[in-house]
C-alpha cells in the first residue's frame, strides 16, 4: 500500500506539515504500560472502559434479577438496588461511552484517519489515560468502603445525594465526585490533543471537507466535551464542598429526624442546571462519534459514496451547537416558568431536523448500495433502527404535556436506553468488528459475530419494548419494589420477570464477544493491510498494525475525499485517498451531479 | 444562566466564523485529486499555541459557570456578600505588575536579550507568589472577621472562586518555573514559544480576575442584562 501513497506520481513531500519529534520508546514499559503512542493509548483506553464497563453489566443483571424476581434475592435490599443504578448508570455513560468513544476511538483513529504521526501532545495524552484509570480506581473504590458507593441515582441530586438516609453518604458520594473531577481532568488533557490534532496535524491534502465523518463527529464531540464538562466539574466540587465542608451551594435549610441541620440558604436547582448543562450535551457527546463511525461503516459496507456528505458535517455541527440549548427539558418537573418550558420544547424538537437528515442520508446511501450483510454492518443498520426508534420517543418526551405524566416512569427509561444506550454501543460493536483487522492483523470470528450480533439486537428489542408499555402503565422508575399498586395489573411482573430473563442472556452474548476478542488475537484469520478494501487513510499504512509513527519514512498525501467508492471507471471499486492518479473526471462529475 | 449562554454564543459564533473559512461549501466528491486543488495552508502557528487556546477556552468556562452560578444564587433574597478586604486592590495590582513584566519577557527574548527576559521572569513570577499570598491574606483577613464558607453561600462563593483562580495561577507558576530552569540553555525560538504561552496565560489570568473581582466586590446588577436578553420572550 505504500507504493500507492508515495510511488505513483512522482515523490510529492508532504511539506505542509512539519514533521514532529516523536519520544521513542526505550523498552517493554515504555512499550506497552507508559506508552505515548496513541495507537497504544487508545488500546489502553479501551480495554479499561470495557473492563469497567463489565461491572456495569454485572450491576444490571442484579437490578434485572430484584425487578423481575422481587424479595427472591435477599442481598439486594433497597440500599443495595440504589446504588446499583447509580453506578450503573454513571460508569456507562461516563466511564464507558465517553472514555470509550473518545479516548478509544479518538485515540487511535484520530492521527491515522488524518495522516498523522501521533497526537501533538503525546506527554499530555499519555498522561490522560493514567488520570482516567485513577478516576476508575477510586469509583472501583467506592464499591469496598464502609457504607459502600452512592445510591443517590446517577444524577446525584442534592440534597438527598448528601443526607444521612442515602446510601453510600459517609464514603460513596465523596468518592464519586472525586472521581468524576479526576475523569474531567484526565478528558481535558486529552479532549486538547484531540481537537488540537485535527486543527494542526492533518496531512497535506487532508482539507477539513476531505476528513472521513468518524473524524468530524469525534473532533466536534470533543469539543462538546471540552465546553460541557467544566459545569460537571464545578457542580461536583462544589458539591464536595457541601458535604466535606459544610458549605450550603445545594443544601437549603433542612429539618432530619426532628433536628435542624447546619445547612442553610442553597439551592438544589441551581445544581439541577449544572448537572443538566453538561448532562443534555452528554447525549451527543456519545452520539456524534457514533453518528461518523456509522456513516464510514455504512458507505464502506455498501460500496457506495456517503450520501450528502456536506450535509452530514453541518448536521453533526449544528447538531453539536443546538445541544447546549436544551438542558432544562431534563428538568421540567423541577417546576419553571412556562415560557422557558416553551423554549426548552422547541430547542429540543429543531433537534430533530438536523438528526433526520443524518438518517435519511444513511438510507439514501444503502439505496441501491452494493450491501454486504457482514458483522459491521450488521451493527451499523442495527444502530440507525435502533436510533431511530429512542428518538421518536425522545419527541414525546420534549413535548412538557406529554413529558410531566411520563416523567420518572419506564417509559423514560426505554427511551434513553434505546437512543444512548443500546445505539451507541451498537456502533461500538460495529466500529470494534471493522478496526479489530487494523489494531491486531486478524479478523474477529465472523460467526461468533453473527450470534453477538442477532442475540444483543433482538434482545435490546426484547427488553426495552416493553419496558415502554410498562412505562405508559404508569410503573415508577427507580423503585426497589412496586408492591401491591391498583393502577399496575398484576401482569406487568410477568413481563418484568420477561425482560430480567432475556437481559441475562443479552448479557451472556457479550461475554461471547469479549471471549471473540482474545481467540482471534490468536486463531483470527489473517486480514492483510484493507481486508475490507476502504480508502480511509488508516487502511493505507504501510505496515499493519501500523508501526510508531504510523507512516514509515513519509506522511501520506491526499488526493480525494474519503468516499470514491464504486467510481465508474476506476480500476477497483474503491479508490484510496493517497491515490494520485485521477478518475476520469467528466465520470467523476457525471456521478456528482446524478 | 444568560451569562453563561452569552459566552456560549460568543465561542459558537467564533467557531461558526472559523468554519465558515475552512471550505465547509466545497464538494470534496468533484475534486479528482490533482494536488492543485489543495489550498496551501499559510505558516502554521505552533501547536502548543491552539492549544493553550483552548484551554483557557475551557478555564473560560469553568469560570463563566461560576460566575452564573453566583448571579443565580445573588437573586435569592436572603443574599448577604462578605465585605471585599481592601487587600484585594493591592492584589490586583501585582497582578497587573507579573502580567506586565511578563509581556516585557517576551519582548526582550524577541530582541534575543537573554538577561532582560530573565530579570523580567523573575519579577513576574514573583509578582505572582505575592499574588497567591495577598490573596491567601485577604482569606485569613475574612475569615478572621468572621466569615467562614460554612456560614452562608455567598461566604463560601467567595473563598471557591478566589481559590480556583489561584489554583489556575499556581499551575501557570509551574510552567513558568519550567521555563525558567531553561532559560539559558533553550534555544532562542523555543524560549521565545515558551515566554508567549506563559504570557498569554497571565493576561487571561488577568482578565479573569479583574472580571471575577468586579463581580465579587461590586455584585453589580444584571438586571439589564437578563431584561435585553427575555425582550423577545415577553
Amino acid at each position: 500500500m505504500s507504493e500507492l501513497a508515495h510511488g505513483a506520481g512522482g515523490p510529492i513531500p508532504a511539506a505542509e506539515v512539519p514533521e514532529m519529534e516523536l519520544p521513542h520508546p526505550h523498552g517493554w514499559w515504555t512499550t506497552y504500560v507508559f506508552s505515548q503512542d496513541a495507537k497504544v493509548i487508545g488500546i489502553q483506553y479501551s480495554l479499561t472502559a470495557l473492563a469497567i464497563g463489565m461491572v456495569a453489566l454485572v450491576l444490571s443483571w442484579l437490578m434485572r434479577l430484584q425487578l423481575g424476581f422481587p424479595g427472591i434475592f435477599s442481598f439486594i435490599d433497597p440500599h443495595a438496588y440504589y446504588q446499583f443504578i447509580t453506578m450503573h448508570g454513571m460508569i456507562m455513560v461516563v466511564y464507558l461511552l465517553t472514555a470509550l468513544f473518545l479516548g478509544g476511538f479518538g485515540n487511535y483513529l484520530i492521527p491515522l484517519m488524518v495522516g498523522a504521526r501521533d497526537m501533538v501532545f503525546p506527554f499530555v495524552n499519555m498522561l490522560s489515560y493514567w488520570i482516567y484509570l485513577l478516576a476508575v480506581l477510586v469509583l472501583v473504590a467506592s464499591f469496598f468502603v464502609p457504607g459502600g458507593p452512592t445510591g443517590a441515582g446517577w444524577t446525584l441530586y442534592p440534597p438527598q445525594a448528601i443526607l444521612s438516609g442515602t446510601p453510600g453518604r459517609d464514603w460513596g458520594i465523596v468518592l464519586m465526585l472525586l472521581s468524576l473531577c479526576l475523569f474531567i481532568v484526565g478528558f481535558t488533557m486529552g479532549g486538547l490533543n484531540y481537537v488540537v490534532t485535527v486543527l494542526q496535524a492533518r496531512t497535506r491534502g487532508m482539507t477539513l471537507m476531505r476528513m472521513p465523518l468518524t473524524v468530524w463527529g469525534i473532533f466536534t464531540a470533543t469539543v462538546m466535551a471540552l465546553l460541557a464538562f467544566p459545569a460537571l466539574f464545578v457542580g461536583a466540587v462544589m458539591m464536595l464542598l457541601d458535604r466535606l465542608l459544610g458549605t450550603s451551594f445545594f443544601m437549603p435549610t433542612l429539618v432530619e429526624m426532628g433536628q435542624q441541620l447546619r445547612y442553610g440558604g442553597g439551592s438544589p436547582i441551581l445544581f439541577q442546571h449544572l448537572f443538566w448543562f453538561f448532562g443534555h450535551p452528554e447525549v451527543y457527546i456519545v452520539a456524534l462519534p457514533a453518528f461518523g463511525i456509522v456513516s464510514d461503516l455504512i458507505s464502506t459496507h455498501a460500496r457506495r459514496n456517503i450520501f450528502g456528505y456536506r450535509m452530514m458535517v453541518w448536521a453533526i455541527v449544528i447538531i453539536g451547537a443546538l445541544s447546549f440549548v436544551v438542558w432544562a427539558h431534563h428538568m421540567y418537573v423541577s417546576g419553571m416558568n412556562p415560557w422557558f418550558g416553551f423554549f426548552f420544547a422547541t430547542t429540543t424538537l429543531i433537534i430533530a431536523i438536523p438528526t433526520a437528515i443524518k438518517v435519511y442520508n444513511w438510507l439514501l446511501t444503502l439505496w441501491r448500495g452494493n450491501i454486504h450483510l457482514n458483522v459491521p454492518m450488521l451493527f451499523a443498520l442495527g444502530f440507525i433502527v435502533t436510533f431511530v426508534n429512542g428518538g421518536l420517543t425522545g419527541l414525546f418526551l420534549g413535548n412538557v404535556v406529554v413529558d410531566v405524566p411520563l416523567s420518572d416512569t419506564m417509559f423514560v427509561v426505554a427511551h434513553f436506553h434505546m437512543v444512548m444506550g443500546v445505539a451507541p454501543v451498537m456502533v461500538i460493536f460495529g466500529g470494534i468488528y471493522h478496526w479489530y483487522p487494523k489494531i491486531t492483523g486478524r479478523m474477529l470470528d465472523d460467526t461468533m459475530g453473527k450470534v453477538h450480533f442477532w442475540v444483543t439486537f433482538l434482545g435490546a428489542y426484547a427488553i426495552f419494548f416493553p419496558m415502554h408499555y410498562l412505562g405508559l402503565l404508569g410503573v415508577p422508575r427507580r423503585y426497589h419494589e412496586i408492591g401491591e399498586t391498583s393502577f399496575v395489573p398484576a401482569s406487568a411482573q410477568d413481563l418484568n420477570a420477561f425482560i430480567s430473563v432475556v437481559a441475562l442472556v443479552v448479557g451472556a452474548a457479550q461475554m461471547l464477544f469479549l471471549f471473540n476478542l482474545f481467540w482471534s488475537l490468536r486463531y483470527g484469520k489473517d486480514s492483510g493491510p484493507n481486508p475490507w478494501r476502504a480508502t480511509t487513510l488508516e487502511w493505507q499504512t504501510p505496515e499493519t498494525p501500523p508501526g510508531h509513527g504510523n507512516w514509515g519514512r513519509e506522511l501520506p498525501v491526499v488526493y480525494r475525499w474519503a468516499y470514491d467508492y464504486a467510481v465508474p471507471g476506476a480500476e477497483q471499486d474503491f479508490v484510496p485517498q493517497n491515490q494520485p492518479l485521477p478518475a476520469p473526471t467528466h465520470i467523476a462529475k457525471g456521478e456528482a451531479t446524478a | 444562566m444568560t451569562g453563561t449562554l452569552l459566552f456560549f454564543g460568543g465561542l459558537a459564533a467564533l467557531a461558526l466564523w472559523w468554519l465558515s473559512r475552512q471550505g465547509l461549501g466545497t464538494k470534496p466528491w468533484l475534486e479528482t485529486g490533482a494536488l492543485g486543488d489543495v489550498p496551501v495552508r499559510g505558516t502554521p502557528v505552533p501547536a502548543a499555541k491552539i492549544g493553550l487556546g483552548m484551554f483557557m477556552a475551557v478555564v473560560a468556562m469553568l469560570l463563566v459557570l461560576l460566575l452564573s452560578a453566583y448571579s443565580m444564587r445573588m437573586e435569592m433574597a436572603d443574599w448577604n456578600p462578605p465585605p471585599q478586604p481592601a487587600l484585594l486592590w493591592a492584589n490586583t495590582t501585582v497582578l497587573v505588575l507579573a502580567s506586565v513584566a511578563l509581556h516585557r519577557a517576551v519582548r526582550a527574548v524577541r530582541r534575543g536579550r537573554r538577561d532582560a527576559a530573565a530579570s523580567a521572569l523573575l519579577v513576574g513570577g514573583g509578582a505572582s507568589i505575592l499574588f497567591v499570598l495577598g490573596q491567601l491574606l485577604a482569606w485569613r483577613e475574612l475569615a478572621g472577621a468572621g466569615y467562614l464558607p460554612a456560614n452562608n453561600p455567598a461566604d463560601a462563593f467567595y473563598y471557591l472562586i478566589t481559590a480556583l483562580h489561584g489554583l489556575h495561577l499556581v499551575g501557570g507558576l509551574v510552567a513558568l518555573g519550567r521555563t525558567g530552569t531553561k532559560l539559558r540553555r533553550a534555544p532562542l525560538v523555543r524560549l521565545q514559544l515558551s515566554l508567549e504561552l506563559c504570557a498569554s496565560y497571565w493576561h487571561f489570568l488577568l482578565a479573569a480576575w479583574i472580571v471575577l473581582f468586579f463581580t465579587l466586590a461590586f455584585s453589580p446588577p444584571l438586571d439589564w442584562l437578563v431584561a435585553l436578553c427575555t425582550a423577545p420572550l415577553r
